[in-house]
C-alpha cells in the first residue's frame, strides 16, 4: 500500500499528522477554558506555525496529549478522542461530547502529501476552529464557575461514546484524504442536557457563603480538578469498557480557572498531580486561598484526609448522576459539611489561639457580653414560690408599721 | 467549470442582522483566506500566519471566529451595514439576500477588460421578522444562535468536500486568484453585493430579466 509513497513523503505525512493531532487537541481544550480565544495574524512567516495558523500551544495539554499517544500516532483502528465533561461542585460529572481524529482505510494515493494534504489539514483545522463553538458544550463552558467545571481527557485506542446519553448526535467536522488513509475528525456531542437547563448553571452566588464566613469548611474540598482522571476506576456503570485503553489511558483531569497555576499549588497536598492547571474564571479556586485567615482553615494533613487523589472514593454513581444531586443535597464526596439551608457555624473569633491564653477569648466574649444579674433581682429571692410570698406578708407588713415613722419622714423629704 | 453555488436562509429580527450576516461572512472568509504570501526566488514562496478570534454577538446567542484582521473585518462590516440599510429602506417586507462571490481573473486581450469568473458563489437568503415583546426577543436570541449554528455545520460541511479551488498562482498571477490588498492576511478575490426583494416577493433582478424576456419575444 505505501510503496508509491516516497520514503520522504511519509515522513513529512506522519509529521503532519502527529502535529494535526496536538493541534486539534489544542484547539479543542482551549475552546472549552470558558474564555476568548485571540491570536494575530502575521504576513512573516515564523516557520513555527504550524498549518499556517496561529494557535497557542499550552504546555500542560501539549505534554498529556504526547503522553496519550506514546509514540504513536492515529492510524486505522488506532483513534485519538478527546471527551468533555462536567464536573459539578457535588462531584457529579457528565459526559458532554467526545472529538475523534480517526483513519480509515481509503487512500488517495494521487494526492500530493507536502501540499494539498498540508493545506487541506490546515482547512480542517480551521473548520475544528468554527464547529468548536457550536456545539452545546461551548456555552456550558463559557458559563462553568461556581457551579461546575470543565474537564477534558484525552485517549487513544477505540472510541467511547457510552457516555454520552441516549440520543446522542454527531457532527462530522471534515475529512483529509492521504495516501496511507483517510483522516475523519467528528465530535459526538450530548443532547439530553434537560436536567442542565442554563439556569441551573449561570453564574450564581457562592453556594456556602464562603465570601461572607471564612470559617466554614470549604465547599469544594473535593473538586474535579484535584481528581486525575484514574479516579474513575473501571467496571462503574458506564458500561465498564475501559479495559481496551487503560494501558494508554490519560491520567490527568485538568480544569481551568483564570488564576495563574502558582496561585493554586500551595494549599494543596503533594499528591497533585503536576500538570493540574484551574483556568475556570471563578472563585471557586481562587477563593480559598484569598482567605483573609486562611491559616484558620482546616491545614493540608486534614485535608488530605479527604482529598480522593490519596484515597479514591468509592465508584460515582452510575452515568445519569445529577439526577440524584441536584434535587437531593445528599453527596458521596461532601466533606462533612451539611448542606441545608442554614449553616452551622461554630464562632471561632479572629486571632484566637486555644493552646496560648488561659481562657478562650470567645468564652470571655460569651461570659462577660451581658452586664451581671442585680442582687436584688438574684436568683434565691425570684425562687420564692407565690405561696412563701403570701406567707411572709404580715411580718413584713409589721416591720413596715414599726418603721411607721421613717417612711413619713422620708415622704415629707420629697415634697 | 461550473461555479459552485451555495444557499443559506436565516430568518432574524432587524438588530440582528449585522451580527448574523457577519457571523455567516467572517465563518465562510476563514476558510477562504490564507496567510500573505512571500514569494521567493526559485518559485517557491511560503505563507504567513492566520490568527482567529472570537467575537460574542450582542443580540444573539452565539460566537462567531473570524480571522484576525481588523482590514477585512471593516470591509465585511461596511458592506453588510449597507446591506441592512438597504433592507430598511426598501419598505418591503424585510427581504433580501446578501451574496459573497470567489471568482478568478482572467486575462483577455485587448480591447477586452478582464474577466471575473466566478468559482464559489454563497447566498445569504435573509427574512427580517418583527417581535412583539421582550419575551420573544429572548426566545429569537436563543433559536437564532442555534440556527446559525446549523448553518456554520453546513458551511464546513461543504468547504471539506474539497472540490474545486483555483490552483496555487505563480507570482505574477497572484493577483488573479487573490486579494493582496490586505496586510496581514490574503482571502480570495471576492466581492460582496446584495438584492432587496420587493414587497410583491420577486426580486429587482428577476423583475428586469422578465422585463428583457418580455421585449425579446415581442
Amino acid at each position: 500500500m505505501d510503496s508509491d509513497l516516497s520514503s520522504q513523503d511519509r515522513k513529512d505525512l506522519d509529521k503532519f499528522i502527529k502535529f494535526f493531532a496536538l493541534k486539534t487537541v489544542q484547539i479543542i481544550v482551549q475552546a472549552r477554558l470558558g474564555e476568548k480565544i485571540s491570536t494575530c495574524s502575521s504576513s512573516s512567516p515564523t516557520g513555527s506555525d504550524w498549518f499556517n495558523l496561529a494557535i497557542k500551544d499550552i504546555p500542560e495539554v501539549t505534554h498529556e496529549s504526547k503522553k496519550a499517544l506514546a509514540g504513536q500516532l492515529p492510524g486505522i483502528g488506532r483513534s485519538m478522542c478527546v471527551e468533555i465533561s462536567l464536573k459539578t461542585s457535588e462531584g457529579d460529572s457528565m459526559e458532554l461530547e467526545t472529538w475523534c481524529l480517526e483513519m480509515n482505510e481509503k487512500c488517495d494515493k494521487d494526492i500530493k502529501v507536502s501540499y494539498t494534504v498540508y493545506n487541506r489539514l490546515s482547512l480542517l483545522l480551521k473548520s475544528l476552529l468554527a464547529i468548536t463553538r457550536v456545539t452545546p458544550a461551548y456555552k456550558l463552558s463559557r458559563k462553568q464557575g461556581h457551579d461546575y467545571v470543565i474537564l477534558y481527557r484525552i485517549y487513544f485506542g477505540d472510541v467511547q461514546l457510552t457516555g454520552l446519553g441516549e440520543g446522542f448526535q454527531s457532527v462530522r467536522v471534515g475529512v483529509v484524504g492521504t495516501p496511507i488513509g483517510t483522516i475523519t475528525l467528528s465530535c459526538a456531542y450530548r443532547t439530553n442536557l434537560a436536567l442542565m437547563s442554563s439556569r441551573q448553571f449561570e453564574r450564581t452566588g457562592p453556594i456556602m457563603g464562603i465570601i461572607i464566613d471564612h470559617f466554614v469548611e470549604r465547599p469544594f474540598t473535593n473538586m474535579a480538578h484535584m481528581h486525575p482522571c484514574s479516579y474513575r476506576t473501571p467496571g462503574e456503570d458506564e458500561g465498564g469498557t475501559y479495559a481496551g485503553i487503560e494501558d494508554s489511558q490519560e491520567v490527568c483531569t485538568t480544569s481551568f480557572s483564570t488564576s495563574p497555576p502558582s496561585q493554586v499549588m500551595p494549599s494543596l497536598s503533594g499528591e497533585m498531580h503536576s500538570d493540574v492547571l484551574c483556568m475556570c474564571g471563578t472563585q471557586v479556586t481562587t477563593t480559598s486561598l484569598d482567605l483573609p485567615f486562611a491559616a484558620f482553615t482546616p491545614r493540608a494533613n486534614d485535608l488530605e484526609v479527604n482529598d480522593p487523589m490519596v484515597h479514591p472514593p468509592p465508584s460515582p454513581a452510575p452515568s445519569s448522576p445529577l439526577q440524584g444531586s441536584l434535587h437531593s443535597n445528599s453527596s458521596s464526596h461532601s466533606g462533612g459539611q451539611p448542606q441545608d439551608d442554614f449553616v452551622m457555624v461554630d464562632f471561632k473569633p479572629a486571632f484566637s489561639k486555644d493552646d496560648l491564653l488561659p481562657m478562650d477569648l470567645g468564652t470571655f466574649y460569651r461570659e462577660f457580653q451581658n452586664p451581671p444579674q442585680l442582687a436584688s433581682l438574684s436568683i434565691d429571692v425570684s425562687a420564692q414560690s407565690m405561696a412563701e410570698d403570701l406567707d411572709s406578708l404580715p411580718e413584713k407588713l409589721a416591720i413596715y408599721e414599726k418603721n411607721i415613722d421613717e417612711f413619713d419622714a422620708f415622704v415629707d423629704t420629697l415634697q | 467549470m461550473n461555479c459552485r453555488s451555495e444557499v443559506l436562509e436565516v430568518s432574524v429580527e432587524g438588530r440582528q442582522v449585522d451580527e448574523a450576516m457577519l457571523a455567516l461572512l467572517h465563518t465562510i472568509l476563514l476558510h477562504r483566506s490564507t496567510g500573505k504570501f512571500h514569494y521567493k526566488k526559485e518559485g517557491t514562496y511560503s505563507i504567513g500566519t492566520v490568527g482567529t478570534q472570537d467575537v460574542d454577538c450582542d443580540f444573539i446567542d452565539f460566537t462567531l471566529v473570524r480571522v484576525s484582521s481588523d482590514e477585512l473585518d471593516r470591509v465585511i462590516r461596511k458592506a453588510v451595514a449597507e446591506f441592512k440599510d438597504a433592507l430598511g429602506n426598501s419598505g418591503s417586507d424585510g427581504m433580501g439576500q446578501i451574496s459573497l462571490e470567489f471568482y478568478q481573473k482572467k486575462k483577455s486581450r485587448w480591447p477586452f477588460s478582464d474577466e471575473c469568473i466566478p468559482w464559489e458563489v454563497w447566498s445569504i437568503k435573509v427574512n427580517v421578522v418583527n417581535l412583539a415583546n421582550e419575551q420573544e426577543r429572548q426566545i429569537c436570541r436563543e433559536k437564532v444562535g442555534e440556527k446559525l449554528g446549523e448553518k456554520v455545520i453546513n458551511i464546513v460541511e461543504v468547504i471539506n468536500r474539497h472540490e474545486y479551488l483555483p490552483k496555487m498562482p505563480t507570482q505574477s498571477e497572484v493577483y488573479n486568484v487573490f486579494d493582496t490588498s490586505l496586510k496581514d492576511v490574503q482571502p480570495y478575490l471576492y466581492k460582496i453585493t446584495y438584492q432587496i426583494t420587493d414587497s410583491l416577493g420577486t426580486s429587482v433582478s428577476t423583475t428586469m430579466r422578465r422585463l428583457i424576456k418580455d421585449t425579446l419575444a415581442l
